[in-house]
């Protein structure tokens, strides 16, 4: 039958699943919006093309699925560019249209004409710009196969406006992706393979990396059973929280620049490292010099490119992580490694006793009883969507994530303003689940433009900001590495409470420690948004800390006790 | 060292553009870069020099292969490999220089193949060292102008660029595109 460009678009969105689209209208993608009234799909109108993105990459990551964004041409498309590149070094699956001027006009500099795909060429996994209502079908038909196969990662679509006007005949059959040179689904190979059931189970010291490819691939199960089999203790990465149980008896904590200073020096100690769907960031090698020194390597990664890349392995094993674990399974034995669990016990020493619900109240209010007292209230059962700073290593160190996909961050890029955006996509993903922003007052003020979106789009989404007046996570590098010369860190905020009252949502500002509990109460029991105003001791400090670069077991320790720098209220 | 890289790209716009761009964002110096048709129709061949170590052609190799339009890798630097380079030099000449200059481009086994009364357009194929050689004993003639292709290199033997490449690609060439076996990768 024969469509429009825009009607093919919607066609195809509606048959790959789509249900929720994230966008914002303009000129060059007008025929897209006003074919989109005859489809089943929502639309979100955001308040800035950058919110589009993050909501569509919270939705991908609470979900599982691709989310979608939807942008004008020129500012509409490059205000996109930061979310694209958080989503790219995240392994997102996210398709981004955008509407371009019309084919005759491209390279002439026409009105919000811009080169957008030269412009996420590097930060996308592949995109494509179609002139032609026939390319349509095909071209959207590959971005979603190429969006979620494999590594995910983000696709743009550029899709000219002659192109959403012009007609063609629609036949979805014959559109299928025609990708001769994409191969997401490499295997192992056999040799590789009996090297590293020679190295796993002779090791005597291992430890499993585990990363966000555990999500990604589904193998949280295979990976309980290998490590139940094996019984190699599990650290995961910051985008792994909640692929294996906090509670788990063989969950160390997570690893890192901010993890726990056991876990590192777990690391450091180890025969052997099996890295299982990270990719040795050098926000958890440190120096790679020095890295894991007496470790044997084995690295199980889906992106060939990842093997070698950053450290050095003894055996890379390319392929689906899941498929990988469950093909060695039968082959790993059940080998009495208590002694080396014991020596790990014993390196957490008194650190492990983080016991913070029972320090004493001294009048300061710090964010890990805040986090602490949510994962409390929430049972460790919310969707947590964080921002970027100290905030978000709090909220990872004291919110114990048990589930997969309950931990929404941005890792890689490190984009604050990704919170708010992040948990509305979340929420539409999964309208069931308890979602969570936590956020600092600098990244709040960066997307709070969305509590709008959350409002007109009437969803329940909780918004907890840790504020503590300044660039927290800046602020402590400047107190660690620049002598304490707080250059352009004070931050000075509106009142976030009477903010959130001129939006139309409920909010409360806490103060006092005990006000916490009863506070997150109410939100919990509120149906609709609420925001909490938590501010929090002004110049705290996450500890422990690798300094960038520096080896990973020379951390520095949290003097103790917390050292209270603040002046009293 | 240098390291010959032989690639099949499907032709579609922008494909130069993106195997341009994965080297600048990587950081990889291209030493020289060749694209052309191939037998095939719809598939480009190129012929990318890069002055690397090991460790930095095997990512060249797995980074090209990250792009979706990239059908074929093939570092051909180790193997038994024929490699060319072409060049037209513009060379000064007058009557009097004029049959120096035509032993020397017969040595070289050039061919002349623009004459003018003061000037000759002399065109070389070989390796690069065969024509650096030429441009030598040229230079005190006095070169008006220059251009080379770069490098382009194939493979010697029976095999095509498919059989000898190493890396996931293996079975990604045009021919057999679909098959569904599964691809082993060794790293």
């Amino acid at each position: 039958m024969t469509k429009t460009g825009s009607e093919i678009i919607w066609e195809c969105l509606v048959r790959q699943g789509v249900k929720h689209v994230f966008g914002y209208p303009g000129g060059a993608i007008l025929p897209a919006y006003d074919a989109m009234t005859r489809y089943p799909i929502h639309h979100i109108l955001v308040r800035h093309e950058q919110g589009a993105t993050h909501m569509a990459d919270g939705y991908a990551r609470a979900s599982g699925g691709v989310g979608v964004a939807i942008a004008t041409s020129g500012p509409g498309a490059t205000n996109m560019v930061t979310g694209i590149a958080t989503a790219m070094m995240d392994s997102s699956p996210i398709v981004c249209i955008t509407g371009q001027v019309g084919s005759k006009l491209i390279g002439y500099d026409a009105f919000q004409e811009t080169d957008i795909t030269g412009v996420t060429l590097p930060i996308t996994k592949h995109n494509y710009l179609v002139t032609h209502a026939d390319e349509v079908a095909r071209t959207v038909r590959e971005a979603f196969y190429i969006a979620a196969s494999g590594r995910p990662g983000p696709v743009l679509i550029d899709i000219t406006k002659d192109a959403q006007q012009s007609s063609c005949e629609f036949d979805w059959e014959a559109a299928a992706p025609q990708l001769p040179g994409y191969r997401p689904d490499l295997s192992p190979n056999p040799e590789d393979y009996d090297q590293a059931f020679a190295l796993i189970n002779s090791a005597q010291r291992p430890v499993i990396l585990a990363g966000h490819g555990v999500i990604i691939s589904g193998a949280m199960h295979a990976l309980r059973n290998f490590a139940e089999k094996s019984g190699i203790p599990v650290t995961p990465t910051l985008l792994g929280l909640g692929c294996f149980p906090a509670s788990h008896p063989l969950n160390l904590g997570m690893m890192g620049m901010h993890g726990e200073a056991w876990v590192n020096k777990a690391i450091q100690e180890a025969d052997l490292l099996l890295a299982f769907g990270m990719r040795f960031d050098d926000r958890v090698t440190g120096n790679t010099k020095t890295y894991a020194p007496t470790a044997k390597k084995i690295h199980v990664e889906i992106d060939p490119a990842e093997i070698n890349k950053n450290i050095k392995v003894d055996v890379g094993l390319v392929g689906d992580l899941r498929q990988v674990l469950e093909h060695m399974l039968p082959d790993i034995e059940s080998v009495d490694r208590s002694e080396w669990r014991q020596h790990i016990d014993e390196l957490k020493g008194d650190s492990a006793v983080r016991d913070i619900q029972n320090l004493p109240d001294d009048g300061h209010l710090y964010a890990a009883h805040v986090i602490n007292d949510l994962w409390r209230e929430t049972h460790g059962g919310a969707v947590v969507v964080t921002d970027v700073g100290q905030h978000q290593m709090w909220e990872a160190q004291y919110y114990h994530h048990e589930q997969p996909r309950s931990l929404i961050t941005s890792g890689g890029l490190g984009t604050m303003g990704f919170a708010v955006p992040a948990a509305i996509g979340a929420k539409f993903a999964r309208p069931d689940a308890e979602v969570w922003a936590v956020v600092g007052d600098g990244g709040f003020q960066m997307t709070m433009a969305e509590l709008a979106t959350i409002v007109q789009e009437k969803i329940d989404v909780k918004i907890a900001i840790i504020n503590n007046g300044y660039l927290g996570m800046v602020r402590q590098w400047q107190e660690f590495f620049y002598d304490r010369r707080y250059a352009a860190t004070p931050l000075l905020s509106p009142d976030f409470v009477k903010l959130a009252d001129a939006f139309g949502i409920r909010a409360h500002g806490v103060k006092k420690r005990g006000d916490v509990l009863p506070t997150i109460r109410d939100a919990r029991e509120h149906r609709g948004p609420v925001l909490i105003d938590f501010q929090v001791e002004q110049e705290d400090t996450v500890y422990p800390m690798v300094p960038a670069g520096a080896d990973l077991h020379n951390m520095i320790r949290r003097p103790n006790p917390i050292v209270e720098t603040a002046q009293d209220v | 060292m240098l390291n010959t890289f032989v690639v099949y790209v499907e032709n579609k716009p922008g494909v130069l553009n993106r195997v341009a761009s994965l080297f600048r964002r990587r950081a990889f110096n291209i030493e020289s870069l060749t694209v052309g048709h191939t037998d095939k129709p719809g598939v480009s061949r190129m012929t990318i020099v890069v002055d690397t170590d090991e460790q930095g052609a095997k990512r060249v190799e797995a980074n090209l292969y990250k792009l979706v339009n990239v059908l074929l890798v093939n570092n051909v630097t180790a193997g038994p490999t024929v490699m060319r380079d072409l060049a037209m030099v513009k060379v000064a000449a007058n009557p009097e220089t004029r049959s120096h200059l035509l032993q020397l481009v017969h040595v070289f086994r050039a061919r002349v193949v623009d004459l003018a009364p003061e000037s000759v357009i002399i065109e070389i194929t070989g390796t690069e060292e065969k024509i650096d050689g030429l441009l030598e004993v040229l230079r005190p003639f006095g070169i008006v102008e220059m251009v080379r292709t770069g490098r382009v290199a194939m493979s010697r033997g029976a095999k095509g660029a498919a059989a000898t490449a190493g890396g996931p690609g293996e079975l990604a060439i045009p021919v057999e595109l679909q098959d569904d076996e599964d691809v082993s990768y060794s790293v």
